[in-house]
């Protein structure tokens, strides 16, 4: 995402929300986020808020990051009050959570049940590096009470790998969905990466078929973002590598739509596919539809009823703001009215469920019907009154919200 | 500091015999300045404490680039032969955008230094000025400046200097601006040899106005030199081009700070101060007299400026607009020459078509609207004023290219031409007979100075010398040439409209009228320049050069095809919607051709990159 820089107002000590949001906490699905902010290196085109052991200092190890962790999610219950709402979805994200013992994650996620508890389909999902895990320790997850995993397989090819420098070797992805089933993961997902420089269109194919042989349930693909800050970036301004050309991007997202197509996918967001609707991930969802999530970890953003807020994002500086019984809220922002009507237009219109056209403006309405003639809007679904994409509309997903939020 | 003389005659009761009106002919950097800043110190006007380079050039602009835009008088004592004579030194603007305003001061002089570098010899606009000044019988005193340098050539250049005033090589006086040296023996042969003021002290006062200036305090201030009678303070006046009368509130001379008198007699140079608050009130080469028994008859020479080159200038920012005409409001006060009216663009908004005497007015303007009022502006191409006769017999005159007729029943168009007359190293000839005929020029003469200088003239049409002649002319001469013209007359001339369309809507900014020959290479360039300029929108954006109907260049800007981050997690969230309100912002400031949104940077870099624009005037 191009650099904007977020303000906003600074979260009480005690992490207390305004009346007004938490007045309707409970009326949307709710969701955890737990950040855990490791990696064993840094990838070339990474600019989450991860950090490597050589990173970081004394103070925030990672083996006690779990119980900074659970700390904030007592916070949460203490914020959030003694209403009974269970969790629909626990996503565990980074960073790699994987570098932490299976244990730690399992604790994280019993505080979760243990303060809240989970509904009876609660779906559980942790990111994991294809290196970083074995047939033990995902059985370990399994039994804990994770039922979806989510592995970064990126690109097939070696030297795709090798640029964006991952570590994994190519088919032990593949191995991982079989072992994730076998372990009793209910949902599998791949990520991939495309538009690396170098890339061609055969290796992009290569990669595509290779997750459709291991047949995960799920697959994410994302268009290569050059991150200002990051190796990849240097070494695209320094002319050692070809810069990104935004039509190359378009031609291979085409293709991938089209070969997970006829493998039995369906979008269902601009960059996921899933094989049903079971298949989709929930937590996502929660993120696309304005539910509410209470992000744990450093640098975690959480969003409970038009209050958004964020948490500092340095692990020592966390540990510290947790260790002195404080909220790790950095800053937050309370949505105006006008705030959630384009947050709506710009989630919304990216998923395959679509915008209802009434949220639109008059303006943007006028917008959609000539998106609608451009056919960069569906028509049947306009009928029936909504604004769901096209496949070209997709690819112009961000011009199309620019055009609608008028 | 040499001191004051004690016998130094005032003002109205100044004998004309005592009198020497004089003005500097000299090209812009020969050291005009620095001569007449010699001139104040060895007269004692003004002491060494209050000297500073360029005393007398009273804008910052003005001393910056080094050039004179408003000329001044300074009454100046010198003792010559015991008695105390009173010079009045008239400067004059040194740029051909200023010719008539020369031509006033000229007027107002008995008599001309003719000041040339020693190392670089006469130029072609110091050349114009002193055929102006043998026109006006004004006493010509040729003089070498800069001897103090090393590559001067004082023999060489006082051959030359002799055989255009014909006089002898030993007859040119020979000083140095930055030493002093030979300014005294100069102030000397003023006194010796140019004629005093002949003026009937008896006669109805009648006096003319060589120059015009807005002062923010005290409104008005204007030049001018008595011919016939006295003007006294206090008293009404009347100008006679116009009937207007007003009181003088002030009368007096510039020696060198404003020093108010009783009144001004015949052959004296001073200002008046009426209270007026624009220059276009008192006009230079008006004549003034007495409104009560004044006279009725005027002086000669009389001209209402006339702006030969327009171009729209708008604000880079909208809401700027009241800006720019409170500004342009103000600049008018003091520039009777410029004229401007409300323009609308449909690609630039709305703006002024601004009129002004040539190239250098118009950068001047420009920078001092920028520059003391703050603005950013875009100005179109420099154009000509065009007539255009239809076959019906109306007639049309033509300022911005878009308002050209194009329903095809044009009989004629008339262009407007000058004389132009380029001195240069006689090797260069070649190449600047190719230039000018490439301009569509016709050589009129060719005159050899010297055995290696040779001066040509031509007529060119102006709109061929508005862009980037003088910047050609100069680099294929290595810089050795210089440029003068005059605006002389029209000429009939095939020339076509070439719009710009971007998917099928007209540019009007970009439009311009071109000699048939030149308008496919006008239109290539521009489709192709704006291929580059133009964003990728939604869909495929023809770019089209057309005369009329008819297109005659075509380009493209494909349509865009991803335009959609991949990613968006519920930390992107905040930052997306951040981002979407930064770029709404952004596309506010677009402007919409049809549905082409277009970035005013675009435009701004489309018509900038005309580097020929107006810097030719930049130049010396």
């Amino acid at each position: 995402m191009p650099s904007v820089q977020l303000d906003g107002e600074p979260v009480p000590a005690d992490g207390a929300l305004p009346r007004e949001s938490l007045g309707s906490f409970g009326a949307r699905p709710f969701g955890f986020y737990v950040h855990v902010p490791y990696c064993a290196s840094r990838c070339g085109y990474c600019d989450f808020n991860t950090y490597t052991a050589t990173e970081l200092g004394g103070g925030a190890s990672q083996a006690g990051y779990a119980q900074h962790a659970i700390a904030e999610i007592r916070q949460a219950r203490k914020v959030l009050g003694e209403s009974y709402v269970p969790v629909e979805t626990v996503f565990f994200g980074g960073g790699t959570p994987t570098l932490l013992p299976a244990k730690d994650l399992v604790a994280m996620l019993k505080a979760i049940k243990g303060e809240f508890g989970l509904s009876a389909d609660v779906e559980v999902t942790t990111e994991a590096n294809p290196e970083s895990v074995d047939e033990k320790y995902l059985v370990e997850l399994a039994e804990g009470g994770f039922n979806r995993i989510s592995f970064g397989m990126q690109s097939t090819r070696p030297h795709v790998l090798e640029l964006l420098e991952r570590r994994h070797t190519p088919g032990r992805p593949e191995q991982c969905v079989r072992w994730a089933y076998d372990a009793g993961f209910e949902q599998v997902n791949l990520d991939l990466i495309y538009g690396t420089p170098g890339e061609t269109e055969d290796d992009w194919r290569a990669s595509l078929e290779a997750v459709i042989s291991a047949y995960p349930d799920h697959v994410s693909a994302y268009s290569l973002i050059v991150e200002d800050g990051t190796r990849l970036a240097s070494r695209i301004r320094r002319g050692e590598l070809p810069m990104i050309d935004e039509d190359v991007h378009a031609d291979r997202y085409l293709m991938t739509d089209q070969l997970l197509g006829e493998a039995g996918y369906r979008w269902y967001e601009v960059s996921n596919w899933a094989v049903s609707e079971d298949a989709h991930c929930r937590h996502n969802m929660l993120y696309w539809t304005g539910a509410d999530w209470w992000g744990v970890g450093p640098g975690a953003h959480s969003h409970i009823g038009g209050t958004r807020w964020w948490n500092v994002k340095h692990p020592t500086a966390y540990a510290q703001r947790i260790e002195a019984g404080h909220s790790p809220g950095l800053a937050r922002e309370v949505l105006t009215a006008e705030d959630r009507r384009i947050e709506r237009i710009l989630l919304e219109l990216r998923i395959a469920e679509g915008l209802e056209l009434g949220v639109l403006s008059e303006k943007g309405r006028s917008a959609a019907e000539l998106a609608l003639q451009e056919k960069l809007l569906e028509p049947l679904p306009f009928a029936d009154g909504h604004a769901v994409l096209t496949l070209r509309g997709r690819l112009l997903a961000d011009a199309i919200v620019r055009d609608l939020t008028d | 500091m040499p001191a004051l003389p004690t016998d130094i005659p005032l003002p109205s009761k100044t004998d004309p015999a005592l009198i020497r009106n004089f003005c500097i002919i000299a090209h812009i950097d020969h050291g005009k300045s620095t001569l007449a800043d010699r001139m104040l110190q060895l007269t004692g006007v003004v002491d060494e404490r209050q000297m500073r380079a360029q005393y007398l050039d009273r804008m910052d602009i003005e001393r910056e680039r080094g050039i004179t835009i408003k000329s001044q008088a300074v009454r100046l004592p010198w003792r010559v032969d015991g008695t105390t004579h009173v010079l009045n030194m008239i400067d004059t603007p040194g740029h051909v955008d200023f010719t008539y305003e020369v031509s006033r001061s000229l007027a107002a002089c008995e008599g001309a230094i003719l000041l040339v570098d020693a190392a670089q010899g006469i130029e072609a606009q110091t050349l114009a000025n002193l055929y102006m000044a043998l026109e006006n019988d004004l006493t010509v005193i040729p003089v070498l400046n800069k001897i103090d340098l090393p590559a001067a050539q004082p023999e060489k250049y006082s051959e030359e200097l002799a055989k255009l005033i014909g006089c002898e090589p030993d007859e040119v006086l020979k000083v140095s601006g930055k030493t002093g040296a030979g300014v005294p023996e100069l102030l000397d042969h003023v006194v010796r040899t140019l004629p005093k003021p002949i003026g009937d002290p008896a006669g109805k006062s009648r006096a003319m106005i060589f120059d015009s200036v807005y002062d923010s305090y005290r409104g008005v201030v204007t030049y001018v030199r008595v011919v016939d009678g006295y003007l006294s303070k206090r008293e009404r006046i009347l100008m006679m081009s116009t009937g207007a009368t007003h009181e003088l509130l002030e009368i007096g001379v510039i020696s060198p700070e404003p020093k108010p008198a009783d009144g001004l007699g015949p052959g004296e140079v001073g200002y008046l101060i009426t209270g007026v608050k624009d220059v276009r009130q008192s006009k230079v080469g008006d004549t003034i007299t007495a409104q009560n028994k004044g006279a009725t008859e005027a002086l000669a020479g009389y001209k209402d400026p006339k702006p030969m080159v327009f171009s729209g200038i708008y604000p880079i920012d909208g809401s700027d607009y009241p800006l720019l005409r409170d500004a342009l409001d103000k600049l008018q006060l003091n520039d009777a020459a410029l004229v401007y009216e409300p323009e609308t663009s449909a690609a630039l908004g709305f703006g002024f078509r601004v009129g002004f005497l040539g190239l250098l007015h118009l950068e001047i303007i420009r920078e001092r609207l920028e520059r003391e009022f703050n603005l950013d502006l875009i100005a179109t191409a420099p154009n000509v004023v065009y007539r255009v006769i239809m076959e019906n017999g109306e007639e049309h005159t033509v300022t911005n290219p878009s308002e050209f007729p194009s329903d095809g029943k044009i009989a004629e168009v008339y262009e407007p031409t000058v004389r132009a007359t380029v001195l240069a190293p006689s090797e260069y000839i070649g190449a600047i007979m190719e230039l000018c005929q490439g301009r569509r020029g016709s050589l009129l003469g060719m005159d050899y100075l010297s055995e290696d200088r040779v001066e040509l003239r031509y007529t060119l049409p102006l709109g061929e010398i508005i862009f980037d002649f003088f910047d050609q002319l100069k680099s294929k001469t290595r810089g050795y040439a210089s440029l003068d013209y005059d605006v002389d007359g029209e000429q009939v001339a095939d020339l076509v409209k070439v719009d710009i369309l971007l998917h099928h809507e007209k540019v009007d900014a970009f439009s311009a009228i071109v000699h048939k020959d030149r308008a496919y290479n006008y239109g290539v360039k521009m489709a192709e320049r704006l291929k580059d300029l133009i964003p990728r929108q939604q869909f495929e954006v023809p770019i089209q050069a057309a005369i009329g109907a008819r297109v005659i260049a075509r380009e493209s800007v494909r349509a865009m095809r991803k335009d959609v981050l991949a990613k968006c997690y519920g930390g992107d969230i905040s930052r997306k919607r951040k981002l979407l309100e930064k770029q709404k912002e952004g596309k506010k400031r677009m402007k919409m051709v049809g549905r082409v949104e277009v970035p005013q940077e675009a435009f701004i870099a489309a018509l900038s990159s005309d580097s020929d624009g107006p810097s030719d005037a930049k130049k010396k």
